[in-house]
């Protein structure tokens, strides 16, 4: 079993704090992204989880053993780098056996894992290249290789796929994910890119300045945003936010409209919705539409409610102009509420 | 101005002063050594070289100290090197103190370490201040050949070894952190990822300081001279003998001509020794 256990992990270089207190349970064979936007703490999580950094404080288990005071080669993990880190003077096939070599198997186990990996990721013709000779997507296939041969409890993955080109990203997204369900490790994958994340995870841990604002499942985090934070990062485009009064008896004056919300004493919340969540040309709101953008499946309006911008997502085939005033109305369901002074989701 | 041309233009210049200052002098001491004043191709100055009974003994003498003295160096080098990349505050302090020596001429050099063998020496003082000599020793005499040959050593070593560290420095720096993280995690020790990772990926940079290091060992001549006389002959300390003392051109030419072929046969063995595969450079 290769549970892990993050327990009260911080870490400080000099005077910033790095990481606040982080504690979470990864389960076993669970894949489970860290997504934020850089210097939010996810590779330094990655790397305290690793052992190439040391926590200040806090403790890292995986299954039964503590593993923070461990050498990363004590940890029974494979990793696979942001920039492949593939051995410039070994080849290929020289390269996924470093880690089988450094554990002293025999040499036909060393064999058969190589070519099983290796025709795994597709890579069995490059067995005898270096890594001069490949492309940045060959590369990456075989630093995942080196990471799969060693049949790991755990597998970490710094920003995999950030190096390579959007279409091979998209190919490589899905066979990673197959990959690594059909191997039963336990995989934290550290990411920007929160499609990457929304396609590939079991479960999202969004951070921001060194903590983890949301620990769910894509469409949960999609849907349920557990903080303004995570609204204003999941989607693109993000939810739109609007200032609500309190009305009173759960009512919420939202621009020129009352709508149904939370019992609050608070004067003001936050209403939330997403673009696509919105019927157009129904209903008491009004914005005006200020830019179109076409995507093809759908077009996207950027419009302004008042003064505060606000995203709508209407089909395709619909006619709307520039300038024109559209009546919205916001699906009763998909309406969110956070607290302004929290930041949290009511 | 053609851009095509423009290169060799640029070039032009230090092309020529190569061929006035180097390439044309350097054929003439070529000639001195395989023509006689009259300009007829012979072997007589290579063969008289080669049958004078210190030629034996500068050759042996001076490829057994680079033989002693160039291992010794590169593991030094790698090892303060090592200990240099992985300092994060002082650094540049203990650099710059180690690569102090670079500044000091070789003769000056000679000079240090004479002034410590010497029999008023440092050395003396110290031993006999501690009651373990009665006199003072005569290390550096005609009869300790193996003594001159150590403190030539020491003061080879003390002199020029920082001129590796330098190169290697700069060539473990430019070798990308994550490799040693990769062999980290994949299970490479200390030991292992310094042999499996570091060496391998400072290929280039050994191949430069060794080559650099090799044929100046091959040139010694004035921590010799200062430390050891006559008693030491080695190559250079006889073009300078046969040249100068002996007023013979000719065989004097033939030591130099010597001393290049060696360097030359040296570089290439090492280049080859050394070589990185197509396609495994460092990318």
């Amino acid at each position: 079993m290769a549970e892990i256990n993050i327990k009260n992990v911080a870490k400080q270089f000099g005077k910033t704090h790095a990481l606040h207190s982080i504690d979470m349970t990864i389960k076993h064979q669970e894949f489970v992204v860290l997504l934020g936007a850089s210097g939010c703490g996810k590779t330094t999580l990655l790397r305290i989880i690793a052992g190439l950094e040391t926590a200040t404080s806090g403790e890292v288990w995986i299954g039964d053993k503590r593993v923070d005071g461990l050498a990363p080669k004590d940890r029974g993990i494979a990793m696979v780098f942001q920039n492949y880190a593939v051995f410039p003077h070994l080849t290929v096939y020289e390269n996924i056996a470093f880690g089988l070599r450094m554990a002293k198997l025999s040499e036909s186990e060393v064999e058969r894992r190589v070519q099983r990996t290796a025709s795994l990721m597709h890579i069995e013709q490059l067995l005898k290249r270096y890594s001069g000779q490949l492309s940045g997507g060959q590369r990456q296939r075989v630093a995942v290789s080196r990471a799969l041969a060693m049949e790991p409890d755990v597998i970490l993955m710094d920003e995999p796929l950030s190096n390579l080109d959007a279409l091979l990203r998209m190919e490589m997204r899905a066979e990673l994910k197959s990959v690594l369900a059909e191997s039963n490790t336990t995989t934290i994958y550290v990411t920007h890119d929160q499609v990457e994340a929304m396609s590939m995870a079991d479960r999202i841990a969004i951070m921001d300045q060194g903590q983890i604002v949301q620990a769910d499942s894509p469409v949960e985090i999609y849907r349920n945003p557990a903080a303004h934070f995570v609204g204003s990062f999941i989607g693109n485009p993000p939810m739109n936010f609007l200032s609500a009064n309190n009305a009173g008896n759960g009512q919420w004056l939202v621009g020129n409209t009352t709508i149904a919300g939370p019992q609050s004493d608070k004067p003001i919340l936050e209403f939330a919705i997403r673009p696509e969540d919105i019927r157009v040309g129904e209903g008491s709101m009004t914005v005006e539409v200020r830019l179109l953008e076409p995507l093809g499946s759908h077009t996207l309006l950027a419009c302004r409610l008042g003064d505060t911008p606000f995203r709508v997502i209407v089909d395709s085939d619909r006619a709307v102009k520039v300038g024109e005033t559209l009546a919205i109305d916001p699906i009763a369901e998909r309406i969110r509420w956070f607290d302004p002074d929290t930041q949290l989701a009511l | 101005m053609n851009p095509r041309t423009l290169p060799y233009w640029l070039l032009a210049p230090a092309l020529v002063f190569l061929c006035v200052f180097f390439l044309y002098p350097f054929s003439l001491v070529a000639w001195q050594a395989i023509a006689t004043d009259e300009g007829v191709l012979t072997t007589q100055y290579l063969q008289r070289m080669a049958s004078h009974w210190k030629f034996d003994r500068a050759l042996t003498n001076t490829l057994l100290l680079t033989a002693a003295v160039v291992p010794i160096q590169l593991s030094l080098a790698l090892l303060m090197a090592t200990m240099v990349s992985k300092m994060n505050r002082g650094r540049d302090v203990v650099l710059y103190i180690w690569t102090i020596p670079l500044g000091i001429s070789d003769l000056a050099a000679g000079l240090i370490w004479l002034a410590i063998f010497d029999q008023t020496g440092f050395l003396n003082s110290a031993l006999f201040g501690l009651g373990m000599i009665e006199q003072p020793v005569t290390f550096l005499g005609y009869q300790n050949k193996t003594t001159i040959f150590v403190a030539v050593m020491l003061a080879e070593i003390w002199r020029a070894t920082a001129i590796m560290l330098v190169i290697l420095v700069a060539g473990i720096g430019l070798i990308p952190k994550e490799y040693n993280e990769a062999a980290e995690v994949f299970g490479a020790g200390r030991w292992k990822r310094f042999t499996k990772v570091t060496l391998p990926l400072l290929k280039p940079s050994l191949q430069t300081a060794l080559v650099l290091r090799v044929i100046l060992a091959f040139e010694v001549f004035a921590v010799v001279s200062a430390l050891g006389g006559t008693n030491l002959p080695v190559l250079m300390g006889e073009v300078y003998d046969w040249q100068f003392k002996l007023q013979d051109s000719h065989i004097a030419a033939s030591y130099a001509l010597l001393i290049l072929a060696i360097s030359i046969a040296f570089t290439l063995l090492i280049m080859g020794l050394l070589r990185t595969p197509k396609g495994a450079q460092t990318t």
